[in-house]
């Protein structure tokens, strides 16, 4: 703008019309900013030395030394076992509530139904855990069952929204031309969902399980309020070494599971680019 | 429609009709049957101990934890008066609105701060080549997959007090001694904005990608200045995903957890950390129910003034 050009009296029309001033030096603050935490657990994570600020030398370490923790590990496997099954889970029953939602002519209650769907992202989940935390006790008292199965249905209630947003989307996108031209040459309708209508809508299916079982892997709060005695999923357990004294073998797990979202969900926008295609 | 007199048609109407309803009802069943399954696991696992939550917040707390069945509004009272046990008298004391307030305000605050920093970083991405467009929002949602633990961990590394920010303006001389971040609300509010930055950006850049740039020439052919531009014509077009943005990130803020209890040490509590000690190590089921009970209703009234507003915006339009 000041290029020691003298002032006119009409102000000249910017050269770029979309350009603002200190827009972008913001833009690529905020990019930074949002990634350079993650790079330095990450950088540390790697240090051959206790300290998680000053750099010595590259080491695997505090993998190996996260890897031989009995500690870790059965975290490690309580989270994989209940992102599991409530992944298979909540994808199932997302896909059979956004079949019945985009599949039909709209109905009374419809609005109701996406409510009902889509209230576990509406309530904050120190809520929902506290309320669910209330209602299994209840539960537990009164029956003597115990066991993971609790967390494992918590798990999938707040995963189902999550998984019918891109399964939902999917059926949306699609026509229902092939299914019309299936019906016509007389396939029954299951067939033609399971031939038709199911090979279509898989890509929306991967995307939506993805998310769930990141969505899984990842929580903390309900979890904590939930979970039983050994039921201590790797965030758990994350928070309480947190709790008592950083070491780098945080940052070592904590790198293995940014590393699993990533994967999961670098991998859920390639699905979805391909289904656009 | 109408049917005026009987002819032989009219049986063919009834008969197609009825044919009609049936294909209806074996639809509505159908959808059902498919609908059932999220439905009651979201109702059973969701839904219904929200209702419990509601119930449990007009009893009495338990001697051992749980709670006694007997109706009080103790727990509501609570949260204005301290009674004195002795005399029985109620003295209005602060304590719990002071963390609600906290919590609003910082909550507010950051929801400012991410609409400054959220604001131009999606108008840099609406204003990329298209086909540029998805990398960058990819790099703005990536982070938000991750887990928001480890996100926060690594915000406690940044800003301890032997942290990267700390150790480096030491190196450069800047600094004498650190500086105290972590543990004061500070840390809180740059934990609450790196946490939910995503979420302001993204309803943020679906506004700007559609601004009509040529209302933009207009105003500068009309020697609007850049800052004008910003204010006259950018801003009032990207209203409705600043209101977005803003709920979005105002509504996690609100009941953060994670956030207040890592960076803040516990000791600055939000409304999250709050309902957790109160049914965790207090013990008190029914101050803690209401006290989430409060939150929903904050969280509910944010929806509603959003809803109220996007639906206007959405009427002016039309």
């Amino acid at each position: 703008m000041a290029d020691g050009a003298p002032m006119k009296m009409v102000r000249a029309r910017p050269r770029d019309l979309k350009t603002q001033p200190g827009f972008n030096q913001v833009a690529w603050f905020c990019i930074a900013a949002l990634y350079a935490p993650i790079a330095v657990l990450v950088i540390f994570s790697f240090n051959d030395n206790r300290s998680v600020v000053l750099w010595t030398e590259f080491s695997l370490r505090w993998y190996i030394s996260a890897f031989g923790n009995v500690g870790i590990q059965s975290a490690a496997i309580i989270s994989f076992e209940v992102a599991l099954v409530a992944t298979i889970g909540a994808t199932i029953f997302a896909t059979m509530a956004a079949l019945a939602t985009t599949r039909t002519r709209p109905f009374r209650g419809l609005t109701l139904a996406y409510g009902i769907i889509n209230q576990p992202l509406m309530v904050p989940e120190i809520v929902t855990a506290i309320a669910t935390l209330s209602l299994f006790s209840i539960v537990k008292q009164a029956t003597g069952i115990t066991g993971i199965g609790y967390l494992m249905l918590a798990h999938t209630a707040f995963c189902i929204p999550f998984a019918y947003m891109p399964i939902r989307a999917r059926l949306e996108d699609m026509t229902l031309s092939l299914e019309q031209a299936a019906a016509d040459l007389y396939a029954p309708p299951m067939k033609v969902f399971r031939r038709v209508t199911l090979p279509l809508l898989m890509p929306g299916i991967m995307a939506g399980a993805m998310l769930a079982f990141v969505v899984s892997l990842d929580d903390v709060i309900i979890t904590l309020m939930v979970a039983g005695p050994g039921e201590t999923t790797l965030p758990i357990y994350i928070l309480g070494a947190i709790r008592r004294g950083i070491t780098p073998e945080i940052n070592a797990v904590s790198t293995i599971l940014v590393m699993i979202s990533v994967l999961f969900v670098a991998q859920f926008f390639l699905v979805q680019r391909q289904a656009r295609r | 429609m109408s049917v005026i007199s009987e002819t032989p048609a009219d049986h063919a109407t009834t008969q197609l009709r009825a044919a009609a309803s049936a294909v209806r009802r074996r639809e509505r069943r159908t959808r059902g049957i498919l609908l059932a399954p999220a439905l009651t696991t979201i109702l059973l696992v969701s839904i219904l101990p929200l209702s419990i939550t509601l119930i449990y917040s007009f009893l009495k707390p338990g001697s051992y934890g749980g709670v006694e069945w007997s109706f009080s509004t103790e727990a509501y009272v609570q949260f204005l008066f301290e009674r004195d046990i002795f005399e029985d008298t109620l003295a209005f004391h602060t304590a719990y609105l002071q963390i609600f307030g906290r919590s609003i305000l910082l909550a507010l605050v950051a929801t400012l701060g991410a609409l400054l920093l959220g604001f131009p970083t999606a108008y840099f991405i609406a204003t990329k080549p298209r086909e540029q467009r998805n990398l960058w929002l990819f790099l703005i949602t990536l982070p938000f997959w991750t887990n928001l633990l480890i996100r926060t961990y690594a915000m406690l590394l940044i800003v301890r007090d032997e942290g990267v920010i700390n150790i480096a303006l030491m190196k450069l001389g800047l600094i004498s001694e650190p500086l105290a971040i972590l543990y004061t609300d500070k840390a809180v509010f740059i934990g609450l904005i790196y946490s939910y930055l995503p979420f302001m950006v993204l309803p943020l850049y679906a506004s700007l990608e559609k601004l009509d740039f040529r209302l933009v020439e207009a105003a500068y052919d009309l020697y609007a200045s850049r800052l004008k531009v910003l204010r006259r014509v950018i801003i009032p077009l990207a209203k409705p995903g600043i209101v977005a943005g803003c709920i979005l990130v105002f509504i996690p803020g609100l009941g953060a957890y994670i956030t207040p209890e890592l960076l803040g040490g516990g000791k600055k509590l939000m409304i999250g950390n709050m309902i957790a000690i109160q049914v965790g190590s207090s013990r008190n089921w029914p101050f803690g129910s209401a006290a989430a009970l409060i939150l929903m209703s904050l969280v509910m009234v944010s929806l509603l003034i959003y809803a109220r507003s996007s639906g206007r915006e959405g009427h002016s339009d039309g």
